[in-house]
């Protein structure tokens, strides 16, 4: 199960996201869980906050082809649906930057290989303008340094050491390394008095 | 050292370091369901793998039923679709599977509990958020993802990094009209919302030892709506007593050996904690959201804020709150005219949630205009209300008596507001769409105070009707 690529820096054009605590209801409707497969879900990302404000910036010719989400705080919050970050992946979305992320919702994104990287609020606030500004401005997304660079400045940001191991060497799916224990996992279910029946 | 719930349960499920450093946890228990399990079971197939330990996995199907008529085939094609692959996929990998004849059959977080399958000591994990919920039998109990629900399914561990832990004491005896539901939300109304990211949330504290077991799952199901992944209050005889004689409790002998292993894994006296949160019990009142996160709330008795009092940081979202949901700052929140009464969800759907409801609806009527209905959490709940008479109870009030489902807490079954509607709800989420209607409103509050409010047809302080 090892991946062939690994994630060490995203480069690409920003899409802003303004507002703290969007919840993944948010960025992927219930309505659309209703399959049994991830098919599709690019096409309903923020499909009610587009609806509700036709200048959200999905909704926008010149963010169409972006690849870094730019987003505020506790990004992902609610429920675990991993519909949310799948729909984000095949929207064209590669790497999140922003102030926080919720916990779940973080390790999902890390779990598709989609690296959330951590800036302070003031930098957040900085980048989020700084992409509505300049809509066609490059930025990077640095895993290994652990920075966000637009034009001049670099910011620093913040990866969990976890993740940014998972990225760099190709492991975010982590079934392939869990699978490496063998045995060892049966030794361990045998030592719990509930799964051999107290 | 005295150690915590968390360290021994993390300790005893450990298998070994990962490469990243993360720990490679060992579940005790893998609950799943439709919506956020056909993918995961989809990838096991590809990878020619069978699922490790099918007896350690349970199976319901809740989210997408429609809880009017069971019968199926459902009459929406997408919910027949998913729950003909969860009962296939079921099969072919041996998993039991509480279906809708099962009698057993519920939302996954009233189930796991009440057929005694959640249990102290053990980890937990499934496909929702809301899994915290079981952390009140003592349990770590983690709500995952699709790709994580695959790990377990194809090694029954998870790669994961240990939380921190808070413990929250909340101290003092709660006031008629206040319940486990107005204690958690004012405990995310104080800390925030994403206070909790990075923390287990230890509950403790007089307030909370004297609850019923079922009071203590409400306050541990809404620890991810404060951001904690995990809530948990240690095991005592309340807990014990709960279990006793559940179906896939441990029985006779080795239920008191149970005891004795559950009572040895609950937080040690001395034991310190990352962080330490007070809470006094007599100062909570009933409590009523009135934005788009479960922070976002005031007592029943207050009124609804104006964002130039929030905190500098908080002002824009609040103002986008109210700009959501059409409110007034300096109204009174009590009065609120509402369209919907919904008593239901993993939140508050027992049958102790449900005579709290009934207690308030005997001899009254739901309101003209407002369209009300009550859910119970599971197949075995409902049999449980419907034997002491609760459906009557509400059927003569005016409220529906409906079938055991996820219904109106998410959207994603038939059960759903329209347009703009204001619902009082006993869920747990009132984010923008949630109920299904993109621009429908939620109000959060108790299924007592649920019950008020389809009463009186607004927002209502439920202590002015206790009798």
């Amino acid at each position: 199960m090892s991946q062939h690529d690994v994630r060490r820096q995203i480069v690409g054009r920003g899409i802003p996201l303004h507002g703290h605590d969007i919840d993944t209801d948010r960025i992927m409707p219930a309505r659309y869980l209703k399959s049994v497969t991830f098919e599709g879900l690019e096409h309903h990302i923020f499909k009610d906050d587009r609806q509700q404000a036709p200048d959200h910036p999905f909704n926008q010719p010149h963010y169409r082809g972006a690849t870094i989400l730019v987003v505020g705080r506790n990004f992902g919050s609610g429920s675990s649906r991993e519909h949310a970050p799948e729909g984000l992946r095949r929207w064209g979305i590669q790497g999140i930057v922003g102030e926080s992320f919720a916990e779940i919702f973080f390790g999902n994104c890390t779990a598709l290989g989609l690296p959330c990287l951590a800036v302070s609020a003031d930098d957040a606030a900085w980048l989020r303008e700084a992409v509505a500004r300049q809509p066609g401005q490059e930025m990077l997304l640095h895993v290994e340094d652990r920075s966000v660079r637009v034009g001049e400045r670099t910011l620093q940001a913040h990866i969990p050491d976890y993740a940014r191991h998972q990225l760099l060497t190709g492991t975010w799916n982590t079934m392939g390394v869990l699978l490496e224990a063998g045995d060892d996992i049966e030794r361990l279910a045998k030592s719990l008095p509930y799964v051999t029946g107290h | 050292m005295a150690t915590t719930l968390l360290d021994k349960v993390w300790d005893a499920h450990t298998v070994r370091t990962l490469p990243s450093g993360q720990t490679q946890l060992f579940f005790g228990l893998h609950l799943i369901h439709e919506v956020t399990s056909p993918q995961a079971f989809q990838m096991l197939r590809e990878a020619g793998l069978r699922v490790r330990f099918p007896d350690r996995t349970v199976a319901t199907i809740d989210h997408i039923v429609p809880t009017a008529s069971q019968v199926r085939p459902f009459r929406d094609a997408l919910a027949e679709e998913m729950t003909a692959h969860l009962v296939r996929n079921c099969k072919e990998f041996g998993i039991p599977l509480f279906d809708l004849d099962s009698g057993r059959q519920g939302i996954v977080h009233v189930i796991g509990p009440e057929l005694g399958l959640s249990q102290p000591g053990m980890t937990i994990a499934c496909g929702d958020s809301h899994t915290s919920t079981h952390g009140a039998l003592g349990a770590l109990a983690f709500g995952i993802g699709t790709s994580q629900v695959r790990d377990v399914l194809a090694t029954q561990c998870l790669a994961m990094t240990k939380p921190k832990l808070r413990q929250i004491r909340v101290e003092g005896t709660l006031a008629r009209g206040v319940y486990a539901k107005d204690v958690i939300l004012t405990v995310i109304q104080q800390l925030g919302v994403k206070g909790g990211v990075g923390y287990a949330y230890e509950y403790a504290g007089t307030a909370v030892e004297a609850m019923t077991m079922e009071e203590r799952l409400t306050i541990c199901n809404m620890s991810i709506e404060g951001g904690a992944r995990v809530g948990y209050v240690n095991p005592d005889t309340t807990t014990f007593a709960y279990l006793r004689g559940r179906p896939l409790a441990p029985k006779g002998e080795a239920f008191d050996r149970a005891v004795a292993w559950w009572t040895s894994m609950s937080t040690e006296a001395g034991a310190t904690f990352d962080d330490l949160f007070r809470l006094d019990a007599e100062a909570i009142e009933p409590v009523v959201t009135w934005g788009i996160n479960p922070g976002q709330s005031v007592g029943v008795g207050q009124r609804i804020p104006d964002p130039s009092d929030a905190p500098q940081a908080e002002r824009p979202a609040w103002a986008e709150a109210l700009a959501f949901m059409s409110f007034q700052p300096g109204r009174p929140i009590a009065g609120t005219p509402i369209d919907v009464a919904f008593i239901g969800s993993c939140t508050n759907a027992r049958l102790s949630d449900l005579r709290a409801a009934a207690e308030v609806a005997r001899g009254r009527k739901v309101a003209n205009g407002v369209r009300a209905l009550v859910v119970p959490g599971s197949q075995a709940v409902a049999k449980a209300a419907e034997d002491e008479g609760l459906h009557e109870v509400f059927l003569e009030a005016g409220f529906e008596w409906r079938k055991a489902g996820c219904s109106l807490c998410l959207g994603m079954n038939e059960d759903k507001l329209t347009g703009r509607e204001i619902c009082a709800s006993s869920s747990n989420r009132n984010f923008k769409g949630r109920q299904g209607s993109p621009t429908g409103r939620t109000l959060l509050m108790s299924p007592a105070m649920v019950a008020a409010a389809a009463v009186a047809g607004e927002v209502t302080d439920i202590r002015r009707m206790l009798r």
